[in-house]
């Protein structure tokens, strides 16, 4: 399908006129309360998706940032189906930063009064916890929560196009002096066939424009659908192979001065003391800036500030965190969940009772993870530029609208007085969420301070001590397996900073099950690292599920079937992974296959891994099959893209990424040291969408949940040995095949065994079997 | 001290301390946006570019020893008159990017490697193929590599 190079326009494309469609949701509750906002739109907020020039040009305004995700072709897919435009006149571009443009569809998605899912954990920061706050206060233009097509495609976009055709028909209908339902549409035509006569979109653009749209125009049928459905080569790709993609760390502006910046090596510390004589001394060092807890140096170029900030020797206090370490943290989460008083508890039926009852089989284990970063592979880069009481800002995070306010807070001036240029990110994974973007307020300071634009970098180094991590976490799980080897009871005990509950689905059909969180707290500002607690979650409860299955002498797969209901979404996917992975069929010496299905973000995915372990000790991931049931799939393409890189990201993280803390301190600080998963160690990936009518789910999270566990079932089945602690390569000693016995078969084994290694970084292990 | 050398085929003079990286002189000075900053210490692959033919990461490379040599960065492979590479073509063909951020390195890895070795073996493009992709990416950027230099059929395995 031809589209033009100029098709994707994020990144510096300024707003022309034209006819501008405007749907008026405000016959929604969410656009009551987000018309209370932006009080200065009289007529109540508009969502301005599309607009149509008169040379039949069809702009598609994406409330959304492009992080690589790929559903802004999505999102111009759903518009442009419903309108009946042609697709090689499709131009998309990111939705001006303002109210305007606010993303009430997504705010009414998150409110749940569509989706059944409220506000996501990543916007609490921001939003308080309910919808309503929400819908008041937040400038909301959010990437995050893999809502966009589920949210503002199906709750925005589609609507968008459906009202816009309707009103298109209707302009054509009074030009031609013939009834509507005489007309139809096709390819940014309205046709009249009875006369042969046809209008083209542009021509009836603006007179379309000026009348009032249906708020809840009738969408398509699936039998309809020409773009939905349909694997269209994203829009975006094309400016990614040639190099002219522009991201936030590629702003070129007159005058331009960088500076990168080194923050208390302890979170929470402060600057006491710095020279910066040595900085000035480095030629094309142009200033020191002293922050509250960080020193910046400006200079000609990246490299001289650079050099310049590593000649200095800045002195931070420790803010009292000093004595703080990863096996501490460890350590004092296991006595919180000993002690026995969770903060916040969730579950249904009697779990004591459960496990008290007589003749169960009790089986407890305890799961760690670490803090693990999400090593984008863009540094932060952020420019902003003073002028005349004005403040001017480019770069990308994930929530433009948000962070012109953010940074109009910091400069103490009036939103009205900030312009955000949103960029295209390179890799963002919930780094760039609201709240966590630190680098807002330091660049601010630091250009109040010069009269030139400042574009302020972050080093690798920086960006792997000063992240928003997923939590370092720990679990205990217990549950009771009843005569027949039923799950009778079982609780999740797990410590980290943020309550679960929520976002967690227990997708198994059992008596009695109770999820308990005890809070903890760091010095560490921890964020929503892709999945969010899905991920860790989804490690202790699907290998733990995979410790019952053999505790009950049963085959996981046929020990998962037992627990779902018949006929489920979940007993349908879980078919379709093991029919297409040749679950049960002999494999190779030394190789197991592992098995793990978890449900996140309204999408449930199931994955089969087949791994081996190396003789070095290092798991091996060969072959990834994955089942998928998020409803409708709108590019099959990028769908399954998002997915096998949710897969490979998770993969990267489980067996080797873990930030490690020291006297208060990270001591990881590049990818010597934090590395990542490379292309040799990649497995194939073979993802499957089952196709379901249920309500969308989200696609960019939902493939790393299942990851983790599927993969230490793996190693279990390949090797005996069970690892509760992540990541995977501190076990590699204990992996290694000199004391591996025979491989046990996916479908027998009825123990538990003991651990086999050693404790390492993260505190001790601990498994245990009672009868 | 100026420093000349020929980028993408046109010579440049560059005013520049002999230790800066050569990666932020092409970035900076030449404007040339393409070649990414990663990482800084050569680990990640993402300012490679070609140096007299051969791939290097340019973070590491300081800008006095690249003196009278030909780089070529990744504006600088399509034919003159924009048809693209066919690597190029291959990662569009593949839908290949997500991010798109690693790209340009990979791209100008996987140039590099079919260059030498004509049809890389999936093996050879294993080993060869380090650079870091943080969206998972890499298993096309394997099938792309294998279509771009008629390996259809070994393409095909690992496709998502």
């Amino acid at each position: 399908m031809g589209v033009k190079r100029r098709a994707f326009l994020i990144g510096g494309a300024a707003l022309i006129g034209g006819g501008l469609f405007a749907v008026s949701w405000s016959e929604t509750a969410a656009t009551r309360r987000a018309a209370k906002l932006v009080g200065k739109n009289k007529a109540g907020v508009f969502l301005t998706w599309i607009r149509i020039g008169e040379d039949d040009t069809v702009t598609i305004f994406s409330p959304h940032v492009d992080i690589g995700q790929g559903s802004l072709t999505g999102l111009a897919q759903m518009a442009a189906d419903e309108l009946d435009a042609d697709w090689t006149k499709i131009v998309l571009e990111s939705a001006p930063v303002n109210d305007a443009f606010a993303n009430a569809p997504l705010a009414k998605g998150f409110g749940g009064e569509l989706l059944p899912f409220s506000i996501p954990p990543f916007l609490k920061g921001i939003a308080g916890s309910t919808f309503a706050m929400m819908a008041r206060n937040i400038p909301l233009q959010v990437t995050g929560g893999s809502s966009s097509v589920r949210a503002t495609g199906q709750l925005g976009m589609r609507v968008a196009g459906a009202a816009a055709r309707r009103a298109l028909i209707a302009a054509a209908a009074r030009r031609l002096s013939v009834p509507e339902v005489e007309l139809h549409t096709a390819s940014s035509k309205v046709i009249h066939a009875k006369s042969g006569r046809s209008l083209r979109y542009g021509e009836l653009a603006a007179e379309a424009a000026d009348m009032t749209l249906l708020a809840a125009p009738r969408l398509k049928d699936a039998k309809d659908y020409r773009l939905i459905g349909k694997p269209i080569p994203r829009l975006d790709i094309p400016a990614k192979v040639d190099g002219s993609a522009r991201y936030g760390m590629d702003v070129l502006l007159p005058d331009l001065r960088v500076a990168t910046i080194m923050a208390a090596p302890v979170r929470g510390g402060k600057l006491e003391s710095v020279d910066p004589a040595p900085a000035m001394a480095i030629k094309g060092v142009e200033k020191v800036v002293k922050l509250d807890n960080a020193v910046a140096v400006v200079a000609k170029g990246y490299w001289q500030a650079l050099t310049g900030l590593r000649a200095l020797s800045p002195k931070f206090s420790d803010g009292g965190h000093g004595a703080l370490s990863s096996t501490s943290i460890s350590a004092a989460q296991a006595d919180k969940i000993k002690a026995d008083k969770p903060d916040n508890k969730s579950g249904h039926g009697d779990v004591p009772a459960a496990l008290a009852s007589s003749g169960v089989k009790l089986v407890e284990a305890d799961y760690a993870v670490p803090f693990i970063h999400h090593a984008m592979m863009e540094p932060f880069a952020l420019t902003a530029h003073f002028k005349d009481g004005k403040l001017e800002l480019w770069g990308g995070v994930q929530d433009p609208l948000h962070s012109r306010k953010a940074a109009a807070e910091a400069a103490d001036i009036s939103t009205d007085h900030v312009t955000f240029h949103p960029m295209i990110m390179g890799g963002a994974f919930g780094r760039r969420l609201p709240g966590y973007c630190e680098i807002i307020g330091q660049v601010v300071q630091i250009a109040k301070q010069t009269p030139y634009p400042i574009k302020l970098v972050w080093s690798r180094e920086e960006e792997v001590q000063h992240g928003t991590y997923r939590p370092q976490a720990s679990a205990h799980l217990k549950a009771a397996l009843d005569k027949h080897g039923r799950i009778a009871g079982w609780t999740t005990d797990y410590a980290q900073s943020a309550d679960a509950t929520r976002e967690t689905r227990f997708i198994y059909d059992i008596p009695a099950f109770a999820l308990r969180h005890y809070e903890f707290a760091t010095n560490q500002h921890d964020g929503a690292w892709r999945s969010v607690n899905s991920n860790q979650n989804g490690f202790y409860s699907e290998s733990f599920m995979d410790e019952l299955a053999h505790a009950a002498g049963e085959d996981p797969y046929q020990f998962r079937r037992k627990h779902l209901r018949p006929g489920s979404r979940h007993m349908a996917v879980l078919d379709d992974v093991a029919k297409r992975s040749g679950w049960g069929a002999p494999l190779a010496a030394g190789h197991g296959r592992g098995m793990a299905m978890v449900e996140s973000f309204n999408t449930i995915v199931a994955h089969v891994i087949e791994a081996s372990v190396g003789d070095d000790g290092r798991p091996r991931a060969h072959k990834v099959w994955s089942s998928v049931d998020c409803g409708l799939v709108v590019n099959p393409d990028g769908a399954a893209a998002q997915i096998m890189g949710g897969i490979i990201m998770a993969l990267s993280s489980c067996v080797d990424e873990a930030i490690t803390l020291d006297k208060g301190a990270v001591m990881q600080s590049n990818f010597h040291d934090y590395p990542l998963l490379r292309l040799a160690e990649a497995p194939d990936v073979d993802v499957h969408f089952l196709e379901s009518d249920a309500s969308m789910g989200g696609l960019g999270e939902p493939g790393v949940p299942p990851t983790a566990p599927a993969l230490a079932n793996a190693i279990f089945a390949a090797t005996g040995k069970r690892i509760r602690q992540l990541p995977f390569r501190n076990q590699a000693n204990s992996l290694k095949p000199v004391n591996v016995a025979a491989p046990i078969a996916t479908s027998t084994s009825a123990k538990t065994p003991k651990p086999g290694f050693e404790p390492r970084a993260l505190g001790p292990l601990e498994a245990r079997t009672t009868a | 001290m100026a420093i000349d050398a020929q980028v993408n085929g046109k010579s440049f003079s560059i005013e520049a301390d002999p230790d800066t990286p050569l990666l932020w002189v092409i970035r900076e000075e030449l404007g040339l946006t393409g070649t990414k900053f990663g990482c800084g210490i050569g680990a990640c692959g993402a300012c490679s570019v070609h140096i007299d033919g051969e791939i290097a990461r340019s973070c590491r490379i300081p800008v006095g020893s690249v003196a009278g040599k030909t780089i070529t960065t990744i504006e600088g492979i399509a034919a003159s008159d924009g048809t693209l590479h066919p690597v190029q073509r291959a990662w569009i063909d593949a839908q290949v990017p997500q991010c798109g951020y690693c790209q340009s390195g990979q791209i100008m890895a996987a140039v590099a490697l079919i260059a030498k070795t004509g049809r890389p073996s999936p093996a050879s493009v294993d080993r060869a193929m380090t650079n870091i992709c943080r969206c998972g990416t890499y298993p096309r950027i394997r099938k792309a590599i294998l279509a771009a230099t008629g390996q259809a059929a070994a393409a095909a395995r690992g496709d998502s």
